[in-house]
């Protein structure tokens, strides 16, 4: 296996767009991505694409080559990946794992979500559709529902607490008003946080990242010929996807997820470098429940204290880890397909030193962390400055 | 797996939670409770519940299936 640098990034704002399609917003992150690392569409070897639900959402099937001719990238293969909320993590895992085996040298991932085109019960009846249909769905479980389950449970093995959840939304919302690209760019307290319209209790809406669109887009490249792409390349230390099971009922314990521990694991291995190594943290907080438990799962703290480590201060800008920097799911939005892609791109762009206003102090050795469903797809990525 | 039909034994709320925020086909039922039971034969179910809330800990017995989904109440014990 040979060594992977991420050589370009690029992505679009994400927000509501009503003006704006699918492809157009998958196009313009592959080009600016294309720019930023110098090449033209014909230098692509092969092309990913990371997008849940948009034969669903906007009714397109065959979407790898629909968008990759609308980038003028023909004539190679063009893959869609379908991993739930994982999708754009999991196409990078692929496009990694092309690059290290020395199948392809210049490797496109593009993840989009097009969601905002329908009203929010069919977006919500959508995203249902990455859990267990058969049983918690049919019973009337939206994701919101599964991770206030979690929650729940959470908080009666652990004490955590309300506040604790609260305090995850209000930090993130902090971060996302720095962020130019964010759906949410609005400061909130916690009184605020903890009187929000509910939505699956204990969740109220600020517990919730938002329904969005956008596209973020990827290139990499064997690292031995990063330098001809970029001035600061950034190298894929460690990476791992892994798989568990899809419904929340035919799991031991709701409290972790075991794909991220796993995954966790491989990718510290494979990078030499253990949770107190890693300098800052994107993940993925879907709802404030799952930052808690990421925290946790990805061993920066122990089982049952990822709410008063956030609660603490200790993830925030200023703290010893700060985790989603960038504002998270939670205030940049979640565009699905788009979202493990935009983790990407986000830690890249601070080890680069480029990440403007969100610029963290120390910014050389970060990870992002991409969670499929209720736990059923696990990616972490460990990235570090060349 | 297990017979759809069956009959299920009680069981104890391992998480639950009130839905207010529902999908399309579950507009017209919002807030309603779901929970994930654990039988007492053994393995979890996600069910619905039906009268008083409940919560993590609470005995709830098996009620009926409607259109395949299982129905459990709070036990009066």
């Amino acid at each position: 296996m040979r060594p992977v640098a991420v050589v370009a990034i690029g992505k679009t704002a994400f927000g509501a767009f009503p003006d704006r399609d699918l492809r157009s917003l998958a196009v313009e992150a592959g080009r600016k991505c294309l720019e930023d690392g110098r090449i033209t569409p014909a230098q692509v070897e092969a092309f990913f694409l990371g997008n849940f639900a948009g034969p669903s959402f906007v009714g397109q099937n065959h979407l790898a080559p629909y968008v990759a001719s609308g980038l003028d990238i023909e004539g190679v293969p063009a893959t869609r990946v379908e991993a739930a909320c994982a999708s754009g993590g999991s196409a990078f895992f692929h496009a990694f794992s092309a690059v290290a085996a020395g199948l392809y040298d210049l490797v496109l991932v593009v993840g989009v979500e097009k969601m905002t085109s329908q009203p929010t019960p069919k977006v919500t009846e959508i995203l249902a559709s990455a859990g267990d249909l058969a049983g918690e769905v049919k019973a009337g479980a939206t994701f919101p529902a599964l991770f206030a389950m979690i929650a729940r449970r959470h908080m009666y093995q652990y004490g955590t607490r309300r506040e604790d959840l609260a305090a995850v939304a209000v930090k993130n919302h902090a971060n996302g008003a720095k962020n130019p690209y964010a759906h949410m760019r609005k400061v909130i307290t916690l009184e605020q946080a903890l009187a929000g319209k509910p939505v699956a209790d204990p969740l109220s809406v600020y517990d919730c990242s938002m329904i969005s669109d956008g596209a973020a887009a990827v290139l990499l490249a064997p690292l031995e010929r990063a330098s001809a792409f970029t001035d600061k390349p950034v190298r894929v230390l460690g990476i791992a996807q892994t798989s568990d099971r899809v419904a929340l009922d035919e799991k031991p314990d709701i409290t972790t997820f075991p794909a991220i521990r796993k995954a966790a694991e491989k990718a510290y291995r494979m990078a030499g470098v253990g949770p107190a190594d890693i300098e800052f943290a994107e993940v993925h907080d879907c709802f404030t429940i799952a930052e808690i438990i990421a925290t946790e799962d990805l061993g920066f703290v122990r089982p049952g204290e990822g709410g008063p480590y956030c609660s603490q201060g200790c993830t925030a800008r200023d703290g010893a880890k700060p985790v989603n920097a960038s504002g998270g799911l939670k205030a940049k939005g979640h565009p699905v397909g788009a979202t493990g892609a935009g983790q990407i791109c986000d830690v890249v762009a601070q080890i680069r030193g480029q990440a403007g206003e969100l610029q963290l102090e120390r910014h050389s050795l970060g990870l992002a962390q991409n969670l499929g469903g209720s736990g059923a797809t696990g990616v972490v990525t460990i990235l570090s400055a060349v | 797996m297990r017979d759809p039909a069956a009959a299920l034994s009680p069981g104890v709320v391992y998480t639950e939670t009130v839905v207010y925020s529902a999908p399309e086909a579950y507009v017209n039922d919002a807030p309603y409770q779901i929970a994930i039971v654990t039988l007492d034969q053994g393995p979890r179910v996600t069910a619905r519940i039906l009268g008083e809330r409940v919560s993590i800990g609470d005995r709830v017995s098996f009620a009926e299936y409607r259109q395949g989904v299982p129905y459990f109440r709070k036990r009066a014990d």
